[in-house]
This record gives structure tokens, C-alpha cells and sequence, in this order.
């Protein structure tokens, strides 16, 4: 039985967009959707500080000052607010932030919201920006983009555990299905093993498929504490068991070891630790699917797979919402679509809805503790969340 | 902030008009999709149409214009010199001072009297001179005019529009109602600053924003258009025999005809993009040569152009009798589909000046 503490930090309220091609949505719009959207959810709770996660918006739109844009624009003009920045780990950077602030005593009700604006402008220019989130000095200028370093993880996990390609079909055919029962997503097709291998290739051996879409999207949520929030909410109540955050070099030829996401595993222990729970406790994990190698060295890192061994939970189903460790069960960054620096505040958006029993179709049975991981580059930082429902509630 | 934007209404002239005469021009050159993909995808990869046609080394917009300005006189029978206007509306115009138009107007003989002009609007240039036309003739300042959409497309090597940018279009006599083949029963534009596609002064070559070109460019003006000239005129897919909307490639007017409620059998005819590619000026009107060329007194026909910028110019004509007897009197759309030489990159390259020799 999980109790309430007065000092829980709480979702009281989460709101997300579609994940697509906005072509008539600005960034600031977008963010106010969502965060139109997660007020609601909260009631009556008004925002005294907002963070803003985002990764693109200097070089896409060519806006700094996130903070004060979307304040303004939501209707909260005054409020203290910021940007949280951390390349694709931003959401879940940003929600930590939210988190220590509300820990801290100095702010009661805290909102933060994902936003990212991508289709802004041509590819080219958002495989530029991607780049960004790598060492500009040793990778990015050699060329190497995010697909390239996703590559080179694959080819080397292939081929240190001599796998082929299909190993990894079972991510994506999870993702999809998923996607398929998700109507916020980007991709609602679910696709089988055989579409899979007939994928083009994108960057040997990572495929079409094996690569996440980048889109526009937002995800908001509402943050306060347990002693703040109304005595018979409409939805149980979800708190913040754990938030943590760590760093791995940010580049790859910095490595000991290729395959071994360092922050992610620094991260999950840090926050196992401050939750007391372990792996096994873990109903439900939104994990960073941008690659499907991602996923597979993701479960590895997080102790629910020995080093080598993360394929063979997609392989054989404990991945899916029926199985062992569920993941990506709103479609993932793969089919749910990834809003780079918004995918954080999705997981969490998500995984909320999974703790609430609000999952629709996928819903996973009585979960009752989840956990929500969210990568930066090649994993240089991870930003790790352990959310569980507390009973009685 | 505008609160009071006026309702849309369609241009209706005081004076019925329509179309005297219309002629095609293909150029003979095929280049297979497959080709494209071969040099540049590694022979991997869809392609968006079957095949596109090419221009010759000893023609361009001028040459071009004024085969198919012939046919259309062929079919129109009227005089040269009385044609009040000649308009040719172009991306590949091969002077960017001098008009196309006067070469043309000269060379057909309906100079010195009229007025010359190069359109310019993206793959819609021309269908603003049919719209011009409407207006001219319909307010009683002319009889006859010449509205012409030319075009040698180009498409950077190894871009997703080299498949499709191709070389073709066709001309229309336009004039009053009694002596037309098919008569305007309304037309309207649809315009916004939609910047998915261009080509800066100096660049050989137009830049085009991926799949924004998509939803909120093509389909978005194309049915906004296409609804509201319908809706006007209180007509519905089910009125129209024969529908025709401009051709990027094959698969757009396909979707967007779908969209609009049309069926397929009803944009059949005037589907030549998978056969010709993407003449741009020339593309819907030449799909509408092609159904002008089958269609029967009485049908009634929608022609719905996009240019990129963006807008859609939309009509709706109701065939006359005359149309069956007197489009016999020159060469068929489909006649010149058939007259076909296949071509490999290297000719391609070649006869499209690619190759860069000082």
C-alpha cells in the first residue's frame, strides 16, 4: 500500500497535443494547447513558475526566452519562467526542476510543458539542429549525425552479440501497435515483422523503422504538493516517487564501453534508491525509443535485461502491454512521434495516464508504479522518474 | 484586425464566355521515373509518376506555345488578327526580359493589335489568363483572346521533382459563349502568401519545402477553391462528367479529387501526369484538352489549377454541341501521348543542357 505524504509532489493535471505536422500551429500555440488542456485537468490550481522544455526553438524558430513567451501567451503573464534545455532529455529535465522547486517550499503549483516546433523548416536544417545535441567539435563536424551514432551502437550490439537486423523488429512492432490505439499519435498503423525487414535503410543498419519521427508536439503538466492539492480529485492520485538526472560523455569515441549507457544506468539506480523500489517493482517504463537500439540498451541499463540481452524482450513479447515490462505504451518516440526536448513531459503525461487507469485500449492492468526515462543525444544525459498512485485515493 | 472580410463570391461576366478552340503540344522525348531513380536512388524507391516528357534541343515555351496556339486556331476557326489578347503564362519563359508573348502572337499573326503579355504564377500562371479572359470578353472589351500555359519545367538533378518536372501544355482560344465549345458557367480564385515552393532571380533551379507542399499548400487552396465555386453554383461532385485538378504528380489530384467527392472514372481522362509528368502552367490545361477531347454535349466539367505562392484558379463549363464536330479538326492530346520517343538519362541530360561544357 502506497500512503500519501503531505510532502508529495503530485500530477494534479497533464494535457497533451497530437504529435504531427502543425502547419498552422506555432510553437507558442501549441504550447498553450497543452497547456490549456492540463489546467483543466488540475482544476482550480493556479501556475506560479513555468519551464519550458525545448531543444530546437533557438536554431528552428530563432527564439531564445521560451519562459517568458509562453507565459505571456498562456495567459499567466508575470509568472516566473524558464527554459529547461538538455537536448532530448529536456522534458524530463524540466519536470525534475519543477519537482526540486516544489520540494523546496518557495513554489506551491508548478507547469511544465514540452514544446517543440519542427516543421518550421526543411529537413536538412532539423538534421542540422538534431547534430547539435552531439559533440560539435568531434562528431558533428565530421558529419556524423543522430542516425550515424544510432548506427554505429546497432552495427557494434549486432555484432558483439551476433544478431541480425530482425532482433530488433519487436520494438517497432510494439510501438506501432501501440501507436495504432493512440489517438494523439503521430502514427496510428500498426505494422508487422515483415514491413519491418522491408523497411529502406536510413543509415546502415538503422532502418526506416528503427528511427523515430521527428515532429511538432507539446505535452503540459500541472505540478503542487500533496497538502496543496483538493481532498477528492477527480483521478487517483499520482505522485513523484523519484526524480534524477545524470550525465555520460557526450561523445561516443569517449566511451569505455559502446554499449553501456552510463547516465541512464546512474540515473535509474539513483532513483530506485530515493523510490526504494527495484526493477522488478516496475510496472509500466516509458523509455526513449529515438532508435530501437536505444530501447534495447535502455532495458539493459535500467537492470531489466543482462548487457546483450535487451533484444529479446521485444523478441518475445514482455515489452507489449500484456507482457512482463511494458514499454512505449502510447507508441513510443517511434509511432507516438518525437518531440525532441516535449518527449519527456509525454512519458510522464503518459505514464500518468497508465498510473490513473486513464490508457484506453492499452491500458496495463492495476499499475501501480512506472517509471519514465528520457535521453539526451546518445544517451549523454538521461533524466529518470518514478511515478506511483497512491491508494486510496 | 479585419473583422469584416467579405464573403466569397465567384466571378460571373455580364456576357456568357467560353472556349472557341484548344490545342495540346507535347514535346516527342520520354524520361522514364525508373531513369531518375537509377542515377540517383540507386534504382531503390517509388516513383511519384510512370514516365514525363522532355522538350528537344530546338524547342522551349516559344516553339511549344505556338503548336499548340495552332491547334487551338485549327479548332477555333477565326481570324488571327482579331485576337484581342495573347497571354502566355510560364515558369521556364526563355527570356527573363522579352516577353514569350509577342514571339508568339507574331508568329500565329495576331499582331499588331492586341495585348501581349507573360503570365507568371507558379504552375497556375495560365489559368489566371483564362480567368483575365473571362473578364475581358465577358465585359465586352474583346472577342477573342489567346490564353496559353507553357512550360519546360525544371527540377534540380537528383531533387524529388526531377521525376516529375516535364515539358508540355496547351492554348485556348477564348471568346464569346455562342461560339464556344464549352461555356464558363462560373470561375473563382483562391489566394494566400503560402511560400512552398520558388525560385530566386539568377537560380536555375526551384527550392520547394518538402511536405509542406502537401496539405496546407496543394490541398488546402485546391479544395478551398473547388468548394467554394461548387457551392456557389450549388453543384456537387455528382454534377461533373469529367473533373480535372492540377498534376505535381499522380498521386495529389488523385487525393484531392477524393477529398472533393469525385470518383475516379471522373478525373480519369484528364489524368496525364503518370504519362507526362508536371508541365506546371501546362498541367491542368492540358488534362483538360485530354477531356475536351472525349467529353459529350451537356457534360459539365470542374478545372481546378494550383500554383505554388500560393492559389487555385477553379471553373466549371458546360460542353455546347459544338464541341463534336469541330474537335476533329486538330491533332488529339492523345495522338500526341502516343507519339513517343524514350530517352535515357545521359540523352536527358543532354538535350536539358545539365551538362555544364564552359
Amino acid at each position: 500500500m502506497i500512503k500519501s505524504n503531505p510532502d508529495d509532489i503530485l500530477i494534479a493535471g497533464l494535457g497533451i497535443t497530437p504529435v504531427g505536422e502543425h502547419w498552422d500551429k506555432q510553437l507558442r500555440t501549441l504550447a498553450l494547447e497543452a497547456i490549456s488542456a492540463a489546467r483543466q485537468d488540475a482544476g482550480e490550481l493556479v501556475p506560479e513558475a513555468i519551464y519550458v522544455a525545448n531543444s530546437l526553438a533557438p536554431v528552428l524558430s530563432s527564439q531564445t526566452q521560451l519562459g517568458a513567451l509562453v507565459a505571456d501567451f498562456a495567459g499567466l503573464r508575470g509568472v516566473e519562467a524558464y527554459t529547461i534545455q538538455a537536448a532530448e532529455a529536456s522534458g524530463g529535465a524540466a519536470v525534475r526542476q519543477a519537482y526540486l522547486a516544489l520540494q523546496s517550499g518557495r513554489i506551491d503549483v508548478a507547469l511544465v510543458v514540452g514544446v517543440e516546433k519542427i516543421s518550421e523548416r526543411p529537413s536538412a536544417e532539423v538534421e542540422d539542429a538534431l547534430v547539435m545535441s552531439g559533440d560539435a567539435d568531434y562528431e558533428a563536424i565530421h558529419g556524423v549525425t543522430t542516425a550515424a551514432q544510432a548506427a554505429l551502437l546497432m552495427q557494434r550490439y549486432m555484432y558483439e552479440f551476433d544478431l541480425s537486423q530482425d532482433a530488433f523488429a519487436g520494438f517497432c512492432v510494439n510501438a506501432h501497435a501501440n501507436g495504432a490505439n493512440n489517438p494523439m499519435a503521430m502514427f496510428q498503423r500498426a505494422i508487422d515483422e515483415n514491413k519491418y525487414a522491408k523497411a529502406p535503410m536510413l543509415c546502415s543498419p538503422v532502418n526506416m523503422f528503427d528511427a523515430a519521427p521527428i515532429a511538432d508536439g507539446a505535452a503540459a503538466l500541472v505540478l503542487t504538493r500533496a497538502e496543496l492539492f483538493p481532498e477528492t480529485p477527480s483521478h487517483p492520485r499520482v505522485r513523484i516517487a523519484a526524480s534524477s538526472q545524470a550525465t555520460s560523455t557526450i561523445a561516443l569515441h569517449d566511451r569505455q564501453d559502446l554499449l553501456t549507457f552510463n547516465a541512464a544506468i546512474d540515473a535509474t539506480n539513483k532513483a530506485y534508491a530515493l523510490a526504494g523500489v527495484q526493477a522488478k517493482d516496475v510496472q509500466v517504463f516509458e523509455l526513449h525509443d529515438r532508435f530501437s537500439i536505444f530501447a534495447a540498451l535502455s532495458l539493459e541499463a535500467c537492470g531489466f535485461a543482462q548487457r546483450g540481452e535487451g533484444w529479446k524482450l521485444a523478441k518475445d513479447g514482455s515489452i507489449r502491454p500484456d507482457g512482463s515490462i511494458p514499454i512505449c505504451t502510447f507508441g513510443g518516440s517511434k509511432a507516438r512521434g518525437d518531440s525532441c526536448g516535449a518527449t519527456g513531459v509525454y512519458q510522464i503525461a503518459e505514464l500518468c495516464l497508465q498510473l490513473q487507469g486513464r490508457a484506453g485500449k492499452n491500458q496495463v492492468p492495476d499499475v501501480q508504479t512506472g517509471m519514465a526515462q528520457c535521453l539526451g543525444g546518445t544517451g549523454a544525459t538521461a533524466a529518470t522518474h518514478i511515478l506511483q498512485r497512491i491508494d486510496g485515493s | 484586425m479585419d473583422q469584416t472580410r467579405a464573403e466569397p463570391s465567384i466571378y460571373q461576366p455580364d456576357r456568357e464566355v467560353g472556349i472557341v478552340g484548344y490545342g495540346s503540344y507535347v514535346p516527342r522525348y520520354r524520361l522514364p521515373a525508373s531513369e531518375v531513380a537509377r542515377i540517383w536512388k540507386g534504382g531503390s524507391g517509388g516513383t511519384p509518376i510512370q514516365e514525363k516528357s522532355v522538350a528537344g534541343l530546338d524547342e522551349d515555351v516559344i516553339t511549344m506555345a505556338i503548336e499548340a496556339a495552332r491547334n487551338a486556331l485549327q479548332r477555333a476557326q477565326i481570324d488571327p488578327s482579331v485576337i484581342r489578347a495573347v497571354w502566355v503564362g510560364s515558369e521556364s519563359h526563355p527570356y527573363a526580359v522579352k516577353p514569350t508573348s509577342t514571339v508568339v502572337a507574331e508568329a500565329i499573326g495576331a499582331t499588331p493589335h492586341t495585348l501581349a503579355a507573360d503570365w507568371e504564377f507558379a504552375c497556375k500562371a495560365a489559368t489566371e489568363a483564362l480567368q483575365a479572359s473571362i473578364g475581358l470578353i465577358g465585359s465586352g472589351m474583346a472577342d477573342y483572346t489567346l490564353a496559353i500555359g507553357m512550360d519546360t519545367a525544371q527540377g534540380r538533378p537528383g531533387d524529388a521533382l526531377e521525376y516529375t518536372a516535364a515539358a508540355g501544355g496547351a492554348a485556348y482560344v477564348i471568346g464569346p459563349a455562342e461560339e464556344s465549345l464549352a461555356v464558363f458557367e462560373g470561375s473563382y480564385s483562391y489566394a494566400t502568401d503560402t511560400p512552398d515552393f520558388f525560385r530566386r532571380a539568377y537560380e536555375k533551379y526551384p527550392e520547394h519545402g518538402e511536405r509542406f507542399t502537401g496539405e496546407p499548400a496543394y490541398f488546402k487552396h485546391i479544395s478551398s477553391a473547388a468548394r467554394t465555386l461548387m457551392d456557389a453554383l450549388g453543384t456537387t461532385a455528382e454534377d461533373y462528367q469529367h473533373a480535372v485538378f492540377h498534376q505535381p504528380n499522380a498521386k495529389f489530384p488523385q487525393k484531392a479529387a477524393r477529398g472533393l467527392g469525385f470518383k475516379p472514372e471522373q478525373i480519369q481522362a484528364g489524368l496525364l501526369s503518370p504519362k507526362i509528368g508536371n508541365p506546371y502552367a501546362g498541367s491542368a490545361l492540358i488534362g483538360l484538352t485530354a477531356v475536351l477531347d472525349v467529353a459529350q454535349p451537356g457534360d459539365h466539367i470542374l478545372l481546378v489549377s494550383y500554383g505554388s505562392g500560393a492559389g487555385s484558379d477553379a471553373f466549371s463549363l458546360r460542353v455546347s454541341e459544338a464541341l463534336t464536330a469541330r474537335r476533329e479538326r486538330a491533332v488529339s492530346t492523345q495522338q500526341y501521348l502516343e507519339r513517343r520517343t524514350e530517352i535515357d538519362y545521359a540523352t536527358y541530360a543532354r538535350l536539358r543542357g545539365k551538362l555544364i561544357l564552359k
